[in-house]
């Protein structure tokens, strides 16, 4: 049993996890929950990217001894991509917390339908 | 099989009861102070253990060098943080379920007055 | 047993996402997104993407959690009980989720080498790396060299995002939300009452600080490079943050130094594109920085990923000084 026994559990998983994470941006009314639930949205997409690196028999994509014309390495290139989207996608997320505590300091609440309480009597 | 790797088989065999040991104290423990012990069980134990059968099976390679330096860094950080969770539940108001209490197994946790 | 292991981090993921969004305690979904975050850097282990694990475990698991218990301090504990009624999303989502299932069956199964995702672009670059650029770390070379303006463009997104939430968050706090007199006596400053956390942490940050340093420019050789040590740094200075006090924190790495070290990061990476092209190369051409097109690649990869950690590194301090200094409450 190798991990290519996994088949398209990866696949199925991925899909879970977005419909998680969508479910709580649009159901829920906290905003810091909002927040989280997009975190785990960009995490299902980072796990669809990486799986679809992996090779079987292959290792990490570093040569550490100089490679042989027979051996096989994971994907670099899906990597690329997602190591620069986790940074990015923490620094947008920083962002959404800041504006997050300036919605609780003018409206003293982070519940959307408080929030909308608030507005119709403005 | 060497008699290294049979010696090691032995030590991650152990470490993996100790983890099991820690988990299984972590569900029937009563109350949040028993339940940080059972947990500093895993952190210690286990991981020296685990460590060490890695260490003998990596042999004499940079690795173990690596495998001693994380070694070090768990067992100093490790029990810090269970004295974190601990100390500021007590600060926080839990108090520890004493045995006049009456036996209450599991269920949520609520702080005390 | 890789496939239990991977069976297992895959099951647990699906369990911590759903423990996160069901909590109505947000400092325990909190937590449960930081057991998400690791579990996730797990499956990337086993999937072969060292970097990615590595820098998922710093950011995802240490800086994510920081920032959103800082957040959470100065807003919420609870999350309200009513929600909107659910079932037009539930069902839209059901839908999507359908979707996505039956279109997993056309998908290649986990580790085909026969993929169209491995035919076409993934061999030249790794075979052209030892030829054209020669470091071990074929990510690093693909992210530095060959994928440099993409770099380049998330490079300034991250200082986007830094400006962002400076500018938000620098509206003072209304007159009446400030502390009160004896509020701000009695005030502990980050955890100088607990002897043990302050030693135990005081004698990490140096180490923290060296791992990171070697993270960055060991990034060639091994798994690692800019946006993992940048975010290493961060949490370096975080953890000096938590346990001093913030207001420590930003005297010791002050918020318009930490702006004019993020600038400095992104015009490093623009200057070394910028110095390519004036000596008769395309911009971000590394091979004319040096005699030999091969040490100039190098030289160029070094620089640019200095610039990268550089700006990422002072762009999370400066979010984490801005959050955490906030005076409200």
């Amino acid at each position: 049993m190798s991990i290519n026994s996994l088949g398209l559990y990866n696949y199925w998983i991925y899909g879970f996890v977005l419909v998680i994470g969508l479910y709580a941006v649009l159901v829920k009314g906290n905003y810091v929950k909002r927040m989280i639930g997009l975190s785990i949205f960009q995490g299902a997409a980072f796990l669809l990217y990486i799986t679809m690196d992996k090779i079987e028999g292959g290792t990490g994509p570093i040569f550490v001894t100089p490679p042989q014309p027979g051996d096989l390495f994971a994907n670099p290139l899906p990597q690329v991509l997602i190591l620069t989207a986790i940074v990015v996608g923490i620094a947008v997320t920083a962002l959404g917390l800041a504006i997050t505590i300036r919605i609780k300091e003018e409206y003293g609440t982070i519940e959307e339908s408080e929030i909308r309480e608030v507005d119709r009597q403005a | 099989m060497s008699l290294l790797e049979w010696v090691a088989a032995l030590f991650l065999v152990c470490g993996g009861f100790f983890v099991l040991v820690g988990g299984v104290g972590m569900l029937r423990m009563p109350d949040l102070y028993t339940r940080m012990h059972a947990a500093s069980v895993t952190e210690t134990m286990g991981t020296l253990l685990i460590m060490t059968g890695l260490i003998l099976i990596a042999g004499w390679t940079l690795a173990s060098v690596k495998l001693f330096a994380i070694l070090l860094f768990l067992l100093f950080t490790g029990p810090v943080a269970s004295y974190a969770v601990a100390n500021t539940a007590l600060i926080a108001g839990i108090k520890p379920q004493l045995a006049e209490d009456g036996p209450q197994i599991g269920g949520p946790e609520v702080p005390r007055p | 047993m890789i496939t239990v292991l991977g069976l297992f981090t895959l099951t647990f993921l699906v369990i911590a996402a759903l423990a996160t969004v069901q909590s109505r305690n947000l400092f325990v979904a909190s937590m449960w997104f930081c057991i998400f975050s690791l579990m996730m850097a797990a499956n990337f282990l086993i999937l072969d993407a060292a970097d990615v694990a590595l820098t998922e475990a710093a950011v995802g698991a240490g800086v994510s959690t920081v920032l959103f218990m800082g957040a959470l301090s100065l807003t919420a504990e609870h999350e309200h009980v009513r929600e909107r009624s659910g079932w037009l999303p539930a069902l839209v989502l059901g839908l999507l989720f359908a979707v996505l299932f039956a279109a997993s069956f056309e998908q290649p199964r986990l580790g085909d080498p026969l993929a169209p995702v491995h035919q076409h672009v993934a061999p030249f670059y790794l075979s052209e790396t030892p030829r054209l650029i020669d470091i071990p770390n074929v990510v690093t070379a693909i992210l530095a060299s060959f994928r440099g303006y993409d770099t380049l463009g998330e490079v300034l997104v991250v200082f986007t995002a830094g400006i962002g939430v400076l500018s938000v968050l620098s509206f003072s706090p209304k007159k009446n939300q400030q502390l009160s007199g004896e509020g701000v006596a009695e005030r502990v400053r980050g955890v100088q009452h607990h002897a043990i956390l302050r030693v135990a942490g005081k004698l990490i940050i140096p180490l923290l600080m060296l791992f990171a340093l070697v993270v960055q420019f060991h990034g060639e050789y091994s798994p690692g490079g800019g946006f993992s040590a940048g975010a290493l740094f961060a949490a370096a200075v975080m953890l000096y943050g938590i346990l001093e006090g913030a207001d420590r924190s930003a005297k010791a790495m002050p918020q318009d130094w930490m702006l004019r070290l993020a600038a400095l990061g992104a015009m490093l990476y623009i200057g070394v594109g910028i110095v390519c092209m004036m000596l008769g190369g395309n911009f971000l051409d590394y091979s004319v920085l040096s005699s030999k097109p091969v040490a100039g690649q190098q030289l160029g990869i070094l620089l640019v990923e200095f610039g990268v950690g550089l700006t990422v590194s002072t762009v999370l301090i400066m979010i984490f000084n801005a959050i955490a200094n906030r005076s409200t409450y």
